[in-house]
């Protein structure tokens, strides 16, 4: 294979807009009065809250004890008082159990874990299990558990570190690569070893020249391969990501590791190398708090718990209204109707959207054009599974595989009928999922 | 001549003889139908709402003629209907209570805070992206998701809320499973006082997205007839279907919020948000 930018089938070219805050240093919030923890961080089952109202706690101290393999324990992000455990405004726009904690200005860590300096002498399976004490989930976005991805029950060759940051907007994981760039590659040799690897891939976007160069750098010293990747969103979803590097295909329904790779993303390595070298638990992480209607946009490290209020306080307020507010990018991001929602393990972004970008508009009849047939990375059909949706007919969408669909929205994002193909596939997988269920009662 | 003569006998007796070979096969192989079930069926309405727990008219006929159900578990033939059927067969006709939906929301979108919301028009849809596209994470998301599914028409949009009409609705049950929020339930259709909130929320939590929750204030409890009418869960409270409070309790307990209801007047437009 020549060197150069490796590509995936389909795909789109949105304007990426990381112009904003591709070349702002990363600050680190100020401490903050009060933290509201939202409990559910993570895909899987939520952790067991174990404090309860009024107990003192120290920064990193448990507040949350796994509660099965796919979960992660959660830390306190500052020393403090528990003042209440009640709803508050989740991501999805549903109230969700938070935990509130009232700092004491102190910022005392409790007990951390023991540094394991001498990691490269270190069992594995200790590393292994500090990453699960450390409770760090997939920071890309997914927020699935780092450690079950590190548990795999095939063979794997091919440790993938995700540098693509392919959504538009969020510069969060570039400036990471920038700024702590040896952390990042540490990490992925800390992955390589729990994995029993000698070496790990990076693959980053073609957009981001200087993380490049500093990655390679440094690449040789911790036996790592940095790979240019093509612009092309969805370059950073798993699938995509390992195709465009190993030209493997993972099956339908199937998983990373059937095809003998593990992804994580850089964040989630850096949170590796805190947890391992400093013994700190996932408590903070980068952040993008962008958008056009901003006076300031940036990048700033905060604390899990801090209201999105406090974040656009950050970045100077707004100059024009905004139509907007998602979590995460603005191509699978969520909006949000609640500033009092915080930031949780897996905010890579904060997005505020003008309102001459928002288009309000109603769904047209499929026009058979097929643009959403080229977009589509994982090959499947929206146009069709569209129409199969509409008249309910789940069967035949399951047929069409729709389980395939990885939600990127791509299709949505091409279609000139303007049909929301992406929250139709939501609803197929939904409803095959409740089928399921069903027949597995019976 | 002779041609159209011999073309004619030809057809003549070969048509003869294949009426021969389909009579003696239909015959020979003949489906025995108890003509019971046709008649019965012809006797029912013919909806196929499913309502009677059977695959249709046709189904419920069939379990009606083979004793496995009685005539009277069809909840939208009338009485009359019902005992027509029951004489034909020479059975009792047996006794089932009319049920009918009631929709457990009061928050239209006159009375809950609303975010915009631009995507597919149905619940179960909507549910799935954001909860749904009104303040409270419990109440009725307004996409009509169950008016569709209604075969009688019974449910009406009023304001971004699904109402049911009493007097249209049969209590076939279809509309239950379509609600993404689980509000709709089968009550005695001789029960006329609802409480039309299902959020589980404490008061104040609820009334900052809805002005028609219910707030637990237990006015209603004291003011029934006896304490057992109306159930409290938490702070959620439910009328006791096995000892309804009568319809004058509305007017007695004064709900605040007015989510303690009439389902006819609900449905003849008399609250806040609902009117016609």
């Amino acid at each position: 294979m020549s060197d150069r930018p490796r590509k995936f089938k389909g795909g789109v070219h949105p304007e990426d807009s990381k112009a904003l805050s591709a070349s702002k240093p990363v600050q680190t919030a100020p401490l903050l009065a009060k933290y509201t923890v939202i409990v559910h961080q993570n895909i899987g089952a939520p952790p067991e809250i174990v404090v309860k109202k009024g107990d003192l706690v120290k920064k990193g101290q448990l507040l949350a004890k796994a509660s099965g393999f796919v979960s992660v324990p959660l830390h306190a992000p500052t020393s403090g008082t528990v003042t209440a455990i009640e709803k508050n405004p989740g991501p999805a726009c549903v109230s969700v159990p938070s935990i509130e904690i009232t700092a004491d200005g102190k910022d005392e860590w409790g007990s951390p874990f023991e540094p394991i300096a001498d990691w490269q002498n270190t069992d594995p399976a200790v590393l292994k299990q500090r990453v699960v004490d450390a409770g760090i989930v997939g920071m890309g976005g997914a927020g699935f558990p780092s450690h079950v991805k590190l548990s795999p029950t095939k063979p794997v060759d091919t440790l993938i570190l995700n540098g693509a940051e392919c959504e538009p907007y969020l510069t969060a994981d570039h400036r990471l690569m920038v700024e702590q760039t040896e952390d990042v590659l540490l990490g992925a040799a800390i992955l390589a070893r729990i994995l029993g690897l000698k070496t790990a891939v990076i693959g980053v976007e073609a957009n981001k020249p200087d993380a490049i160069s500093k990655l390679n750098a440094f690449a040789s010293n911790y036996n790592v391969m940095v790979k240019e990747l093509r612009v092309n969103y969805p370059q950073g979803a798993e699938k995509q990501l390992i195709y465009a590097l190993t030209g493997r295909e993972v099956p339908i329904g199937g998983l990373p590791m059937d095809v003998g790779c593990v992804v994580q993303n850089v964040a989630s390595a850096v949170a590796v190398v805190e947890a391992v070298i400093k013994g700190h638990p996932s408590i903070e992480r980068i952040t993008t708090v962008t958008g056009e209607p901003l006076v300031n946009p940036g990048n700033w490290r905060f604390r899990i718990g801090t209201p999105i209020s406090k974040a656009l306080e950050l970045a100077g307020g707004v100059k024009v209204q905004p139509a907007k507010l998602l979590l995460g990018g603005p191509m699978m991001g969520f909006a949000q109707n609640s500033l009092d929602v915080t930031v949780m393990k897996n905010t890579s972004g904060i997005l505020l959207i003008p309102v001459e970008q928002v288009s309000q508009y109603t769904a047209q009849p499929c026009i058979r054009c097929g643009r959403c047939v080229e977009a589509c990375p994982m090959d499947i059909l929206p146009a069709t599974i569209s129409q199969a949706v509409e008249n309910e007919r789940f069967d035949w969408a399951e047929q069409l595989n729709v389980a395939a669909c990885i939600e990127c929205g791509s299709c949505s994002y091409v279609c000139p009928s303007h049909r929301p193909l992406n929250q139709h596939f939501k609803r197929a997988k939904a409803e095959i999922l409740a089928a399921k269920r069903k027949q597995q009662k019976k | 001549m002779m041609i159209i003569i011999t073309a004619a006998l030809f057809a003549t007796v070969l048509g003869a003889l294949l009426a021969l070979v389909i009579g003696a096969t239909a015959r020979a192989f003949a489906v025995e139908t108890d003509t019971r079930v046709e008649t019965i069926t012809e006797m029912l309405p013919g909806v196929n709402c499913g309502g009677c727990g059977y695959a249709g008219c046709a189904d419920f006929a069939k379990a009606v003629v083979e004793g496995r159900t009685i005539p009277s578990q069809c909840p939208v033939s009338t009485s009359v209907h019902i005992t027509r059927i029951a004489e034909y067969l020479g059975i009792t006709a047996g006794e089932k209570e009319k049920v009918f939906a009631v929709i457990h929301c009061g928050g239209s979108c006159t009375v809950t805070v609303r975010s915009p919301y631009n995507g597919v028009g149905d619940c179960r849809s909507a549910a799935l992206v954001a909860g749904g596209a009104k303040g409270c994470d419990f109440g009725c998301i307004g996409f009509a998701s169950c008016a569709r599914a209604c075969p009688f028409d019974a449910i009406e949009m009023r304001d971004g809320l699904a109402v049911v009409h009493p007097e249209l609705c049969v209590g076939c049950g279809k509309c239950v499973d379509t609600c993404p929020k689980n509000l709709i339930t089968l009550a005695p259709a001789a029960v006329d006082v609802h409480v039309y909130c299902s959020s589980p929320e404490k008061g104040p939590v609820k009334l900052k997205v809805c002005k028609a929750a219910c707030i637990a204030c237990r006015k209603c409890v004291k003011a029934a007839d006896s304490e057992t009418q109306m159930t409290v869960n938490g702070f959620l409270v439910a009328t006791n279907y096995s000892n309804p409070p009568l319809p004058d309790l509305v007017e007695k307990a004064a709900c605040p919020t007015k989510a303690l209801r009439l389902a006819t007047k609900h449905a003849a437009g008399a609250y806040e948000g609902v009117s016609k």
